[in-house]
C-alpha cells in the first residue's frame, strides 16, 4: 500500500509541476533565508572574536585613576613605579608577562616623509604580553634596554608610510627630533576595535623617559594572565596588590584601576551573538511565513482537488489510501525544498562571506534544525488540509467544482 | 443470510429511505423503495427530474448510505457496513459511470484505466495487461497514451467505462452516462453496455431519461417522487 501511495504522490508531482514548485518554492526561500543569515551571523562572530583575539587576549591593564570615568578634581592619582612592576612580577600568580608602558605621541621623519604616530616606551615582555610577533629584525637586546638606548621598531603602517617600500630594518630615522636606530618591524595586526593597532613606534622605556617624559614614572602596566588561570582571580590579587602598595585604607575608593580586556571581548562576543540571534530570529520569521505560504498552496490544491479526491473514493480507494497519497507528497515536496534551501545558502554563504569579510563557518545543527523544521511545517500543512478532504463522503467530493 | 444462487438477486432493497438535511429543512427523497435486480440483468432506471434516481443509484453504489431500510448486496447487509468497508465492497465488486466522465486530468486514459488496479495492489505487469485489455474492449487500445483534454467526449466515456471495468466487476453503475454525448455516440455507448452485459455477465444499472436507450435494457424501473412507480420489461428482453 506505501508503494502504491508513492507512486500515486511522485506521479502527482510529476503532472503538476507548476503547482508543487510554488509549494517547495516557499520552503526554499525560508531554509535558504534562515540558514545564510545564521550562517553569516556566525561568521560574523568568528571574526569579531579574532579581532578580539588580536588585542591580546586576557591582558590586565593597569592604571592610575579611577576608570574612564575619572570623576571630580581631586589630585592626580600617582603613576606607577618600577618597584610596583618588580612586586607584581614577584608576587603575583598566575601571570605570564608584565610589561610596563609610557606613552607619547610625536613625529617621525625619514628622509623628508613625515609621519604623526605614537611612541610606546616598554620592553621585550610587550611582545610577549600582547603575543605580538617581529616580523623582521629583532626585538630589544637587554642591554639596549638596560641603558635606554636610542633602538625602535615600528608597526606596518608607519613602515609603509616613512619608508615607502625601503628595507627600514637598520636604518636612521628621526622621532620627535631624536635620531634612533630601526631594528624590527612589527607583525601586521590590522584594524582593531580601537583604531589602526599598526600605527605605533616601539622603543625601550628607558629611553622614552629619559628623553620624552621626562620622570621615571610608568602610566600603565600591562598583566598577561595566564591560560590556566582565572583572569577575574588574577584582577582581584592585583587590585589587593596594589591597595597594599598605594596604602588605600579599607573603604576608601582606588586611585588606580584594572582593565581587563577579556571584558571587552566578552561584551563584543556577547553582542553579536545577540545580532546573531535577532538575525536568526527574523530568518525564523520568514521561514515561518513561508510555511503559511504551503499551508495556503496546500489548501488550495486540496480545494482543487477535491473532484480527484471524490473519483479516487468511488473507485474504491480507503479515506487513508488518499490521505497517505497526501502526506508522502507534502514530505516529497518539503523535504525537496529543504534541500534545495540549503543548497542555495551554502552557495549564497560562500558567496557572500567575503564581501562581508567573514569567514565562512558550515554550522550542520543550524542546517538541520532549518531542515526538519521546514519538513515538518509542510507536513502539518500538507497533512491536515488533505485529512479534511479525505472525510468527505465521495459523493459530495465529486459534485465539487 | 441467503444464498448466493443464480436466483436468487444480486441487490435487494426494502423500505430504503434517505433524508436530506435535518430539522425543518429535512428533505425526504427516497420514501421507502423496493427493489430486487436480478444477476446478470441489464436494468434502466427512468422518471422524472427530482425522483431520487441518482440517490438510489448513490445508494447502490455504496457511495451513500440509506437513512432507513435494508440494503442487501449478495445477500449481506450493507447499510451497516462502515466507510472503509464499503470502499473495498466498491473496489471489489462495483464499477462506476458517471454523466460527467470524472477522468482525471493531465492522466493518459491507460493510467486513468489502470487506477483501481493500482488500490487493488496488481503489479505493473498484471496493470498494463489488464488496463490494455480494457481499453481493447471498449476499442481503444491506440489511444492508451492520450490525456482526457485529447479525447472527444465519447471517447472519454468509454475510458471511463474501460475503468470500471478493469477491476471485472459483479455490477456496473451508470448514471446518465449518455447524457452528455449526442445521439450518435450515446448508442455507440449504449451498444458497448449491451455487450459487456451479454458477454462479460456484467449486471447494468443505467438511469435515463431517454426512451431511445432505455430500449436497450430488459428491465425498466420507473421512478416517481421517491418511489417505484412501476417495473416493465424492456424491449431487449
Ligand atoms: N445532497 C443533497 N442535499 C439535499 N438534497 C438533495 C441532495 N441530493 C439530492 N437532493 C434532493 O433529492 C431529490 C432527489 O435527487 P436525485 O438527485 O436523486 O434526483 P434524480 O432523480 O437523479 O434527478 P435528475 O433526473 O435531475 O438527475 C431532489 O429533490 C434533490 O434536490
Ligand atoms: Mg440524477
Amino acid at each position: 500500500m506505501l508503494g502504491t501511495t508513492v507512486i500515486l504522490a511522485f506521479r502527482a508531482i510529476n503532472r503538476h509541476k507548476l503547482r508543487s514548485f510554488l509549494t517547495t518554492l516557499g520552503i526554499i526561500i525560508g531554509v535558504a533565508a534562515v540558514v545564510t543569515m545564521v550562517t553569516l551571523g556566525n561568521g560574523a562572530t568568528a571574526a569579531v572574536r579574532e579581532q578580539i583575539s588580536s588585542l591580546g587576549a586576557n591582558v590586565l591593564q593597569l592604571r592610575p585613576g579611577q576608570g574612564f570615568g575619572r570623576g571630580g578634581g581631586g589630585p592626580r592619582p600617582p603613576d606607577f613605579k618600577e618597584r610596583d612592576l618588580t612586586a607584581i612580577e614577584n608576587q603575583l600568580t598566575g601571570v605570564r608577562a608584565v610589561a610596563p608602558v609610557v606613552q607619547s605621541s610625536g613625529t617621525a621623519i625619514y628622509e623628508g616623509n613625515n609621519w604623526s604616530t605614537t611612541v610606546y616606551g616598554t620592553t621585550s615582555a610587550y611582545s610577549e604580553v600582547q603575543q605580538w610577533k617581529v616580523t623582521d629584525g629583532r626585538l630589544f637586546l637587554p642591554e639596549e634596554e638596560a641603558a635606554g638606548k636610542s633602538v625602535c621598531i615600528i608597526g606596518n603602517t608607519v613602515r609603509t608610510n616613512l619608508f615607502q617600500g625601503a628595507e627600514p630594518v637598520g636604518k636612521r630615522m628621526r622621532i620627535k627630533g631624536v635620531s634612533c636606530q630601526v631594528v624590527g618591524v612589527l607583525a601586521t595586526r590590522g584594524q582593531g576595535g580601537f583604531g589602526d593597532q599598526d600605527d605605533v613606534v616601539v622603543m625601550p622605556i628607558k629611553f622614552v623617559q629619559r628623553r620624552f617624559t621626562g620622570d621615571r614614572d610608568i602610566s600603565q602596566i600591562m598583566v598577561a594572565v595566564d591560560d590556566a588561570y582565572d583572569s577575574a582571580t588574577v584582577q582581584n590579587s592585583l587590585e589587593e596588590l596594589m591597595r597594599e602598595r598605594r596604602k588605600i585604607k579599607a573603604g576608601d575608593q582606588d586611585n588606580f584601576n584594572v582593565f581587563d580586556t577579556k571584558q571587552i571581548s566578552d561584551t563584543l562576543t556577547g553582542t553579536t551573538t545577540i545580532l546573531t540571534q535577532i538575525v536568526g530570529a527574523v530568518a525564523a520569521i520568514s521561514l515561518l511565513v513561508g510555511g503559511i505560504g504551503i499551508m495556503n498552496i496546500m489548501l488550495v490544491s486540496v480545494t482543487e482537488r477535491t473532484r480527484e479526491i471524490g473519483i479516487r473514493l468511488a473507485i474504491g480507494a480507503v479515506a487513508r489510501e488518499v490521505l497517505m497519497q497526501f502526506l508522502v507528497e507534502a514530505i516529497v515536496l518539503s523535504c525537496l525544498g529543504g534541500l534545495i534551501g540549503l543548497f542555495l545558502a551554502l552557495i549564497a554563504s560562500v558567496a557572500i562571506a567575503p564581501l562581508m569579510q567573514v569567514p565562512f563557518l558550515f554550522d550542520p545543527k543550524v542546517n538541520l534544525i532549518a531542515f526538519l523544521f521546514s519538513a515538518a511545517i509542510g507536513v502539518v500543512f500538507g497533512y491536515f488540509p488533505a485529512r479534511r478532504a479525505a472525510a468527505l463522503n465521495p459523493i459530495d467530493a465529486l459534485r465539487h467544482e | 443470510m441467503a444464498p448466493n444462487t443464480a436466483n436468487s438477486p444480486i441487490i435487494s432493497l426494502r423500505r430504503v429511505t434517505k433524508v436530506y438535511g435535518e430539522g425543518p429543512t429535512a428533505f425526504q427523497a427516497l420514501k421507502g423503495i423496493d427493489l430486487d435486480i436480478k444477476q446478470g440483468d441489464f436494468v434502466a432506471v427512468m422518471g422524472p427530474s427530482g425522483s431520487g434516481k441518482s440517490t438510489t443509484m448513490n445508494i447502490l453504489g455504496c457511495l451513500d448510505v440509506p437513512s432507513g431500510g435494508e440494503f442487501l448486496f449478495k445477500g449481506r447487509h450493507v447499510e451497516t457496513l462502515d466507510r472503509d468497508q464499503r470502499a473495498l465492497l466498491r473496489r471489489r465488486y462495483l464499477g462506476f459511470v458517471f454523466q460527467g466522465f470524472n477522468l482525471l486530468s493531465r492522466t493518459t486514459a491507460l493510467e486513468n484505466v489502470e487506477l483501481p488496479l493500482l488500490y487493488r495492489g496488481e503489479d505493473k505487469k498484471q496493470r498494463y495487461e489488464m488496463g490494455m485489455a480494457a481499453l481493447d474492449k471498449v476499442g481503444l487500445k491506440d489511444w492508451w497514451d492520450h490525456t482526457p483534454a485529447e479525447l472527444s467526449g465519447g471517447q472519454q466515456q468509454r475510458v471511463a467505462i474501460a475503468r470500471a471495468i478493469v477491476t471485472q466487476p459483479d455490477v456496473l453503475l451508470a448514471d446518465e452516462p449518455t447524457g452528455n454525448l449526442d445521439s450518435e455516440r450515446s448508442v455507440e455507448i449504449m451498444e458497448l453496455l449491451t455487450d459487456l452485459n451479454r458477454n462479460s455477465g456484467i449486471t447494468v444499472l443505467m438511469v435515463t431519461h431517454e426512451p431511445d436507450m432505455a430500449a436497450f435494457a430488459r428491465t425498466i424501473v420507473h421512478f416517481k417522487d421517491g418511489l417505484v412507480e412501476r417495473i416493465e420489461q424492456g424491449l431487449a428482453a
